[in-house]
């Protein structure tokens, strides 16, 4: 912008209208402002390359509340959000002056100054890296709020601020509010209604407003730090928007923009060099700009928004009431708590509305305010029932007003992608609830699913896994119930920050977890990774986890991780997802395991134990699950022996059935090699040496059993070594002959006295098998005796039967 | 109306009217007020607020606090009494619901002894009429046989009557208000008259909310008044402020050889109750039972009021953690079963490990 001297501004005339943001007593004062005025070119604080977008807000399909959203086309993780209500003096006053087709614009700093901005503070508050993204977003995150509630960028408010700086944020969000506390009122619409609208005779209140906010600038003084930079940008920019305005020959310039600023903008300006000094040499980065709709209870200070409006719904009220706002308003709460069924009758109205008036008289007031309307409805029409009073607020003084846009405004770009992708596979946005039964073989099914996935992981909540419940339908079927409700679509823009697509979106969730989670977080989410099939955040996610699971000391979190990562690669499979670089992690995974699981074990106590046995039991299936692979993978024809001689180490590097049978291999040896050490809880030692004889490796279980029973023990460690060998094995005491006879031979050589002492141990255990249970093993060591000829054995055709016996034995991952 | 001509005797009551005790502030209030009073209120309702929550008068009268509490519940209260709805203080016991009652009828028709005490025995002819029956018998009906109720008598002369634990009154005799409530006369059919209310007229009623057996309002009546529920005290500091007030009036008026109140001890009292009734420790760590009884504010400055005597008479003059032990263990254990294991409890887990309490934790082990 060329800076000349010679700018004609004393032929053009300015009109400064300072408002406050969301508030309906000034966007009314300032319509009628306005219309006195008349002027041929309006110009809006708001972000000056949003100017596109302003004609929507004329629009058909347009309802507020709405916001601007602007966001930087390489990222869109760098937002930020300029909402506005119909009640908000900014759209109210471009709405006047589309409806005279006059010259209407935004003359705030451009959105892509302030993101340019946004990204170098983001980066003061975190240098560590600047490509990490989820990083960023964090940041920026927070950002939003405080754009929402004021639309004055605020810096990154560093902790431990001063009750000065408090309060001069304050005069900036709203110098109206602290003018109407200082005289008294604690709702800063009933003192403009008091004050500026009905004292005014109907002069324009502004330049009045200007005056006391110029004395409100000075009391506050300068504000502190990086604000004070961004203010002074702001204001040198709306400067030099006015002046480029009236070099374009306009006459008569109305400018409307926060009180705050007023008196930074009235005539005559200072010199314009000075401005362009201030605004020379500012980043920029590329930004998009949409209008989104936006909800009242996001306007409110209720969901954090600080020093938002707190009350939009009885601002709205006040906006819309035609008259009498307070007989209106306690009419609309009655009805709201009648359809609640407290009984409201038109007397407790009359009452209300005379309570009111009373305490607004009492309190010196013209009108009664939000706060007397409150104690009238407390008092009168819920007679002092909290719970009703807060429904009240929720409903009615918050509001949950969704505004929409209209269907030709170009969208976030996520919702787009979605809407597509909807389409593609006829997927409708519907209110009523919607069964989706999802069988993974199909190909269109599955990318339902995908999307579904990937939804889920962005939080919107609009599909959800239903009841009917994944496992209890096999591996390849999924339910999932959808029912859209208009909120989704705030979410959706709240996701919108993390990618223009639900894939690179649900990308940026998975990396934020990459970055920030632990382990066991991590391997969750690897899950999460393969159904939704993002390989390329998966493959991010895996090198993290494998750093993770490096620098990680306690091989308890290791082995928590594995039983996570075992069942996605068996679901990966299903998917016919590749899940190579998922094997190899988890092998890396069993090798850690097994290296530290021996100084894990020693000296735990019951508790601890019992914990860690979980985790054995776990890491244990976990391990079978992953030799069994190959073969379910293969079609279950092929027989096991032919399976590993297929397999060739060589090719990928994994996948093999030799590296599987290895970790399991090693697992073992690892166990083997600790279940005799002393220092070994007995229930642990009980489950170690169980496993080990399941595995066929102990040929001596029958003695061991007998050793960790015997008189040498002392008792409370034989009732933990039994309830470490036999707890959960009552269906294999029922139906494995050699297990029953281990115990049936023990008790039966235990003497009177020992048995005695013993039966309270064992009876611990045992009890805590189902009566049914416990009948049907006490029935086989009835018929104990002649259990080997029970077994038909010889009448089996072992040929015909040994493929189906190789897979079986696969799948069990014995090699008995 | 009640003749009540006491002011010189007042010293020597035990208890007297809340009108008599602040006739100073009333009358400097009524002389500074200039701003316009329903018709035969005493004052403003403003400085019926201001009489209420304290302040200091242009002519520089300092107005003793009556209610600690928010503002806003006083100006809703003394907004009703300007509205034709009756006011109804709902709150648990010791919530200063009387308390308040008695020094809004004192400041807005500077008489509180209008009063209705409800119990289960409450008659309607306490709420409408009785008769003289010596007289009805020798002269028969007429105005001169006819007994006022205090409901009547504040009709007549257009002041505030109060009326008591509302909610113990049998249901059938609460609804004579209605009449009264709504049509704001009370017809004497057996003279053929009715007695119209005259401009100022209203009701004050109060009702814990927490009691065993009360008759709930019927919906009719109900809607005849606006409620303001009066909550226990906000924060200690507050309930310490009450406390200690309130036993300083008390052992004046009782006449208690002077003892210092201990703010100390004060302050103990109010924590072991503020505890018990929150089920949980100031510090929020440590969850507690909490007993049957409701444990106000009331119960408080009457454990510390006796605590007072107690020192007094067979103490050393000082207010010992010995002299309040008694007042509490009293004041906690309402049902000697339950409430016995949660104070138990109490003192093992929360009093015994607290610094500087062992005296206190002693002397309570005694008790109890």
């Amino acid at each position: 912008m060329s800076v000349s001297p010679a700018v004609n501004e004393e032929t053009g005339q300015v009109e400064i209208f300072g408002i406050r943001h969301h508030g309906p007593g000034s966007a009314r004062s300032l319509l009628a402002a306005l219309d006195a005025y008349q002027p041929d070119t309006v110009l809006v604080e708001g972000p000056a390359d949003a100017d596109p977008l302003i004609g929507w807000v004329g629009a058909d399909g347009m309802e507020p509340p709405v916001a601007l959203l602007g966001y930087a086309a390489d990222r869109p993780s760098v937002a930020a959000f300029w909402p506005y209500a119909v009640f908000s003096p900014e759209w109210q006053a471009i709405r006047w002056a589309l409806h005279r087709q006059l010259a209407v614009s935004f003359c705030d700093l451009p959105a892509a100054q302030t993101l340019a901005q946004r990204r170098r503070q983001g980066s003061r508050a975190d240098d560590a890296d600047d490509a990490d993204d989820a990083d960023d977003a964090e940041a920026i995150r927070e950002h939003h709020g405080d754009d929402a509630e004021t639309r004055d960028e605020q810096p990154v408010l560093d902790e431990g601020e001063t009750e000065l700086q408090q309060r001069q944020q304050q005069a900036v969000h709203d110098p109206l509010a602290l003018l109407a506390a200082a005289a008294g009122y604690d709702d800063a619409e009933r003192w403009w209604d008091d004050v500026i609208e009905s004292r005014m005779d109907g002069a324009s209140p502004f330049p009045a407003l200007t005056e006391a906010m110029a004395e409100v600038r000075q009391e506050v003084g300068s504000i502190p730090g990086l604000a004070a930079e961004r203010e002074a940008r702001r204001e040198a920019y709306m400067r030099q928007t006015i002046r480029a305005t009236l070099r374009a020959g306009r006459r008569r310039v109305a400018v409307v923009c926060g009180a705050w600023h007023a008196p930074a903008l009235t005539l005559p300006l200072p010199p314009a060099a000075h401005d362009g000094r201030v605004l020379r040499g500012a980043a920029k980065r590329k930004v998009t700009l949409t209008w989104v709709p936006w909800t009242h209870e996001r306007l409110a200070t209720a969901t954090g928004y600080g020093a938002g409006v707190t009350s939009p719904g009885w601002y709205h009220h006040l906006w819309t009431a035609p008259d009498q706002p307070i007989v209106r308003w306690l009419t609309a709460v009655a009805r709201s708590l009648r359809s609640k069924d407290l009984m409201v009758s038109s007397a407790h109205v009359i009452e209300a509305v005379r309570l009111a008036d009373t305490l607004a008289a009492l309190r010196g007031r013209p009108l009664a305010g939000l706060s007397e309307v409150t104690e009238a409805t407390r008092a009168v029409l819920c007679d002092g029932d909290e719970v009703a009073v807060r429904f009240v607020t929720d409903h009615l003084v918050v509001g949950q007003a969704l505004g929409s846009v209209s269907d030709d405004v170009p969208t976030v770009p996520l919702d787009a992608d979605l809407a597509d992708q909807c389409r593609r596979l006829r997927v409708k946005r519907e209110p009523t609830p919607r069964l989706h039964d999802l069988d993974l073989r199909k190909a269109h099914d599955q990318a339902k699913s995908t999307l579904f996935h990937r939804l889920t992981l962005l939080g919107l909540g609009w599909v959800r896994a239903a009841e009917s419940g994944i496992e209890s339908q096999g591996t390849f079927r999924e339910t999932w119930e959808s029912a859209w409700r208009p909120e989704y679509a705030v979410t959706l823009v709240e996701a919108s920050v993390w990618g223009t697509t639900v894939e690179s979106a649900a990308s940026a969730t998975v990396d934020k977890i990459a970055a920030r989670g632990s382990l066991a977080e991590l391997t969750a989410a690897v899950g999460d990774c393969l159904l939704a099939d993002l390989p390329i955040a998966l493959d991010r996610l895996l090198a993290a986890l494998t750093e993770k699971a490096a620098l990680d000391i306690d091989v308890i979190h290791l082995m928590e991780a594995l039983p996570d990562l075992a069942r996605a690669q068996r679901y990966g499979d299903v998917r016919q997802t590749d899940t190579t670089t998922l094997r190899q992690v988890s092998e890396v995974l069993v090798v850690r395991i097994c290296a530290g699981l021996p100084h894990a074990l020693g000296s735990l106590d019951d508790d601890a134990a019992a914990d860690m046995r979980r985790r054995l039991d776990a890491v244990h299936a976990a391990i079978g699950l992953l030799s069994a692979e190959p073969a379910a993978a293969q079609t279950a024809a092929v027989p096991a022996p032919d399976a590993a001689n297929r397999a060739d180490p060589g090719r990928d590097g994994a996948r093999t059935t030799d590296e599987a049978t290895d970790s399991r291999r090693r697992w073992l040896k690892v166990l083997a090699g600790v279940a005799d050490r002393p220092d070994l809880n007995g229930q642990l030692a009980g489950r170690i040496v169980r496993i080990l004889v399941d595995a066929d490796l102990l040929s001596d279980g029958a003695v061991r059993v007998r050793r960790a029973l015997s008189h040498g023990v002392d008792a409370a460690a034989k009732a933990s070594w039994v309830d470490g060998f036999f707890s959960d094995g009552a269906v294999l005491l029922i139906h494995d002959p050699v297990l029953l006879s281990l115990l049936d031979d023990w008790v039966a050589e235990l003497g009177p006295e020992e048995f005695v002492d013993v039966l309270p141990l064992v009876r611990r255990t045992f009890g805590a098998f189902a009566e049914s249970e416990r009948r049907a093993i006490a029935g086989r060591v009835a018929a104990g005796s002649g259990q080997q000829s029970q077994r038909p054995e010889d009448d089996l055709d072992l040929e015909l039967a040994a493929p189906a016996l190789a897979t079986v034995r696969l799948i069990l991952g014995t090699s008995r | 109306m009640t003749d009540i001509s006491a002011p010189p005797g007042t010293a020597d009551l035990l208890r007297p009217h809340a009108e008599h005790v602040f006739a100073a502030e009333l009358t400097a209030l009524e002389s500074s007020d200039d701003r316009p009073r329903p018709p035969h209120w005493r004052m403003s309702p403003w400085a019926v607020v201001t009489y209420l929550l304290g302040g200091t008068l242009a002519d520089g009268t300092v107005i003793t606090p009556k209610y600690v509490g928010a503002r806003r519940l006083m100006e809703v209260a003394v907004a009703t009494m300007a509205t034709d709805r009756a006011l109804l203080l709902l709150g648990v016991p010791g919530t200063a619901k009387s308390w308040v009652s008695e020094h809004l009828t004192a400041a807005i028709s500077g008489d509180s002894t209008l009063l209705v005490q409800g119990t289960s025995g409450t008659s309607e002819e306490s709420i409408r009429y009785g008769w003289n029956y010596a007289r009805l018998l020798a002269e028969g009906p007429s105005a001169a046989a006819l007994v006022s109720s205090p409901v009547m008598v504040a009709m007549r002369t257009g002041a505030v009557a109060r009326i008591e634990e509302l909610t113990r009154i049998p249901a059938d005799v609460q609804d004579a208000l209605i009449t009264v409530l709504s049509e704001k006369t009370l017809p004497v059919p057996e003279l053929g008259i009715e007695v119209a209310a005259v401009k100022g007229f209203n009701v004050v009623a109060t009702a814990n909310d927490r009691d065993k057996g009360v008759n709930e309002l019927s919906s009719a009546l109900r809607r005849r008044f606006n409620t303001v529920v009066l909550p226990l005290p906000g924060n200690e500091e507050d309930e310490v402020r009450i406390v200690s007030d309130r036993v300083a009036d008390m052992s004046k008026s009782l006449e208690l050889p002077e003892v210092p109140a201990a703010i100390e001890q004060i302050r103990r009292v109010v924590t072991v109750f503020r505890e018990l009734r929150s089920g949980v420790t100031a510090d929020g760590r440590t969850k507690i039972k909490s007993p049957s009884g409701t444990l106000s504010t009331a119960e408080a400055i009457s454990v510390v009021t006796s605590g007072m005597a107690l020192s007094a008479h067979f103490g050393d003059g000082l207010l010992r953690p010995t002299d309040i032990a008694s007042g509490i263990v009293g004041a906690v254990i309402k049902d000697p079963i339950a409430d016995q294991v949660a104070w138990t409890e109490y003192l093992e887990v929360v009093v015994r490990e607290r610094s500087g309490w062992a005296e206190f934790y002693q002397a309570c082990r005694e008790m109890s």
